[in-house]
């Protein structure tokens, strides 16, 4: 529990002053880095067993098939930072694909209406993405209802929603504007790789960087505080809102690009994988801590971790035992190596 | 002085001290918060501890109490050796606490925080009823007016407190820690709860008193223990030792000669706070007073006198039902908000710092540069090193201890927690500061440094209100308007007794 500072007893007046910040690790930095090691000894250890999982094959397999996930996890740590929760997002994730699709795909086989031409999908989905981030803040911040009850509740919803334009069944045959992210390749690697590190990168500068970026912190922490500092605590957590669902409409539109379709239950049940990322990676259930930068590390080790247990051949009937087995035991580990508390 | 036979610490009797405390260490990363302490108090007396904040009080109290444990050192009770930290029930029989900070459940009703855990006795199912009636009758004796069905969280601060000493002094325990219980009590509450004190005491409890009013320690006490920068410096009969020797102790520096601490008085300039005919319901009624630049005014009452719902209402964040504040001219505004209002050039202290007052996990740095971060800005990019720079002056204006801007706010000690706040809002460089309580909880020296901050801020041309029933606070204005329950009652202008000013304040009229 040491830090580094060399700082005398308290009081005394020679105690550091600006200029001797320079190597100063605070605890919140190493929360943010917990993962680092476990990350690399994976990799070193698959590298080992298994020659061909040091290929970048695997690893443009590995980051393109979590891309989506990975973008969940942005939403729901920006959300879960700034004190609130939101389970509706893996629901958005199928509805707002589902709903450019139906708009702009034929009808006939396809059983779309053909409203708007294809070139609008993209620009569809997102607009869906925003308007249940809207109606999300409405119930929560306006109406002042929990946000684990009203998101549950909008999961159910959106997802009926889908089933219903669908009538249960996939939307294929999509445009190819709504293809392009989940399939397009830029400079050699996925492009739906690169939009997941933009926005990874985007967000880290943005929460360390930014006045709004902080004010999530804040809220997060302590909201009373927050509004006694001038800080406009209801417009930011809508707007985080609807940031959030933005951000799982572009899941859905790089997921439904990477299938080439968009079933009806896309996104289904993955609400868990992505809170357990978020969590692992160091971002608190209580609100005000955590980073993207944990997040993202959060991902990317039960991702390998995946790939790992793939190369070693199990049966995919054992993948939801070992998918809920690997979060809790990492869940535990943490909590006795680490100490942390707040998981 | 009459103390109880029981009490008497000549005579040799052979009881052993109530609690004996030797060589206590307790270390946080890297501050030492207690460096070999000890403490020793004979049955049946009230102990007063005393140190400014962060001197280890509060950590001393934590580990008297079983909730952590000493690096070093050992702890006796009545000659026996402390139970184990797991053993809670051992822990209760032998001792209770008001803490520091608050241990109210909000969301639980005022009769079930008095009975927690213990709501019936001997019994496996509650009735409701006779709980009721029972916290009833319990907060009738402490004159605390409110139904016990209600939640916590609905209580003012002063009830809030009164609420945990009820239930700490109910529990029948012989030995109780009393950590700053009158910081937010005014002093016809403080008289009642000496009157239980003293009452407790002719029935044998002992008491270890904490609190930054002084005299508040030669009212009640017998002994007195001090303690600075985490060690023990003296233990004494409170006769022994006279006022200035106390703060000497405390301070390690000999105590100032008692000057007129306001700056000079201000001129006739356009006011900066006008506020009139500012009503909101159930708390005041009509209330109107001006504050003019470099002029600091005092808004002084009893509770429920009102006076923090007009300081919230001028702060924005209560809205007034009639009436207008208006700030530096600006037009008046009904729906402005406490964003509207930094933008107007306000700053303030909250009421209740907990609450509102900081975000504990969040660094110093963070949290004294929360209203401004325009000024760490450079194209939108905050800059952690302005940020530094800004938090680092206020450390060092207001003496915040540890001197360490990456420190979270949660781990300092209750009066630093205090400085951050008003270092908060002297940020912005406000033209209105808006102090409640701001000295709430705060040592004798830091009082004056934080006050003092207050002066030069008016010294600079700010207009200073002063909400607050502590006359330390009060001495340092130019005038003081008063209120009694919900109206403003009276004005005391240029020199006055305190005498004065607190009969004032008890809804005594004026004569003048
Ligand atoms: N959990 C903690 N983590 C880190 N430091 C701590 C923690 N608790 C207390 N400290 C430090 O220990 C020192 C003593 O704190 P303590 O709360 O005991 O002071 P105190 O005498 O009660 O002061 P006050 O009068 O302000 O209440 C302070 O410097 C404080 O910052
Ligand atoms: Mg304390």
């Amino acid at each position: 529990m040491t830090d580094t500072l060399t700082t005398k007893p308290d009081g005394t007046t020679d105690a550091a002053r600006p200029g001797s910040r320079g190597v100063t690790i605070t605890l919140a930095r190493l929360r943010d880095f917990a993962l680092v090691p476990p990350i690399i000894a994976i990799i070193v250890l698959g590298s080992i067993l298994y020659p061909a999982f040091r290929t970048q094959a695997t690893f443009t397999d590995l980051l393109s098939t979590m891309a989506w996930i990975a973008l969940l996890v942005v939403a729901e740590s920006l959300i879960l930072i700034t004190g609130r929760m939101d389970l509706s997002l893996e629901s958005t994730v199928g509805l707002a694909p589902g709903i450019a699709a139906w708009l702009t795909l034929p009808t006939g086989i396809n059983h779309g209406l053909h409203l708007v031409p294809g070139f609008w999908a993209v620009p569809i989905a997102l607009a869906v993405g925003a308007l249940v981030g809207l109606i999300n803040g409405f119930l929560i911040v306006r109406l002042r209802i929990n946000a684990f009850i009203v998101t549950l509740g909008m999961l159910i919803t959106l997802r009926g929603v889908l089933t219903g334009i669908s009538h249960g069944q996939t939307f294929f045959g999509l445009s190819g504007s709504q293809m392009y992210l989940g399939s397009a390749s830029w400079f050699g690697l996925p492009a739906s790789i690169w939009v997941v590190l933009i926005i990874f990168a985007v967000g880290i500068f943005v929460l360390a960087k930014t006045r709004v970026g902080r004010s999530l912190y804040a809220i997060g922490g302590n909201v009373d505080a927050a509004r006694a500092a001038g800080i406009r605590t209801d417009r930011v957590v809508w707007t985080v809102l609807i940031i959030a669902g933005l951000l799982a409409a572009l899941a859905g539109i790089i997921e439904s690009g990477n299938l080439a379709s968009v079933t009806s239950n896309l996104g289904s049940g993955r609400i868990f994988d992505v809170f357990a990322a978020a969590v692992i990676g160091g971002v608190s259930l209580n609100g005000g801590k955590g980073s993207l930068f944990g997040a993202f590390t959060g991902v990317l080790l039960l991702n390998l971790i995946f790939k790992v247990l793939t190369f070693a051949g199990v049966p995919n009937q054992w993948f939801d035992f070992l998918n809920g087995a690997v979060i809790l035991v990492v869940l535990m580990g943490q909590r006795i190596v680490g100490g942390r508390t707040d998981v | 002085m009459s103390l109880p036979t029981a009490a008497s610490t000549t005579g040799g009797t052979s009881r052993p001290p109530v609690v004996e405390a030797a060589g206590i260490t307790k270390r946080f990363g890297a501050t030492t918060a207690l460096d070999g302490v000890g403490l020793r108090v004979e049955p049946g007396t009230i102990h007063a501890l005393v140190g400014r904040n962060g001197a280890g009080k509060s950590t001393l109290v934590s580990i008297l109490t079983g909730l952590q444990e000493p690096d070093a050192g050992s702890v006796e009770f009545s000659g026996q050796p402390a139970p184990p930290l797991a053993d809670r029930t051992a822990w209760r029989s032998i001792v209770a606490c008001v803490y520091q900070k608050s241990t109210i459940f909000p969301g639980l009703s005022v009769a079930e925080n008095l009975y927690v855990n213990s709501q019936a006795p001997g019994r496996h199912l509650i009735r409701w009823r006779d709980l009721r009636a029972k916290s009833a009758e319990l907060l009738a004796t402490w004159d605390v007016d409110v139904d016990v069905r209600i939640r916590a969280e609905a209580l003012t601060v002063e009830q809030r407190q009164l609420v945990e000493i009820a239930r700490s002094l109910s529990k029948g325990a012989r030995f109780i820690i009393l950590d700053e219980p009158t910081a937010r009590l005014d002093a016809a509450a403080v008289e009642r709860l000496f009157a239980r004190i003293r009452a407790l005491q002719q029935q044998g409890v002992t008491f270890l008193y904490i609190s930054h009013h002084l005299h508040e320690i030669f009212e009640l006490c017998q002994d007195v223990t001090v303690y600075r920068d985490a060690r023990h410096i003296v233990t004494a009969p409170i006769a022994e030792l006279p006022h200035a020797e106390l703060v000497a102790a405390m301070t390690g520096e000999k105590a100032a000669e008692a000057t007129d601490p306001r700056p000079p008085a201000p001129g006739r300039e356009a006011p900066v706070l006008s506020v009139a005919n500012l009503t909101v319901a159930g708390a005041c009624a009509d209330v109107s007073f001006e504050v003019r630049p470099g002029e600091i005014v005092g808004l002084a009452g009893a509770g429920g006198s009102g006076k923090f719902a007009v300081a919230n209402a001028i702060v924005g964040s209560r809205r007034p039902d009639g009436g207008t504040v208006q700030i530096a001219g600006e037009r008046p505004r009904r729906r402005a908000d406490v964003a509207y209002r930094l933008k107007a050039g306000v700053g303030f202290v909250p009421e209740d710092r907990h609450r509102e007052g900081f975000i504990p996990d969040l660094s110093v740095a963070e949290n004294v540069t929360m209203t401004v971060p325009q000024r760490l800005e450079r194209n939108g990019v905050l800059s952690t090193r302005r940020r530094n720079e800004v938090a680092w002056q206020a450390i060092e204006r207001l003496d915040i201890v540890p001197r360490r801007p990456e420190q979270a706010v949660a781990d300092l000690s209750g009066g630093n927690q205090q400085k951050v706040v008003m270092a908060r809002a002297l940020a912005n460089e406000p033209r209105l500061l808006v102090l409640m309580a701001p000295t709430a909880g705060v040592d004798i020296k830091s009082k004056q440094t934080l006050m003092n901050a207050a002066a030069e801020a008016a010294r600079a041309h700010t207009g200073v209100l002063v909400v607050s029933d502590d006359l330390d606070d009060l001495r340092y204005c130019h005038r003081v308007v008063i209120m009694f329950r919900g109206h403003v009652t009276g004005e005391l202008k240029g020199e006055w007794e305190d005498q004065q000013l607190v009969a004032a304040m008890e809804g005594i009229e004026l004569t003048s």
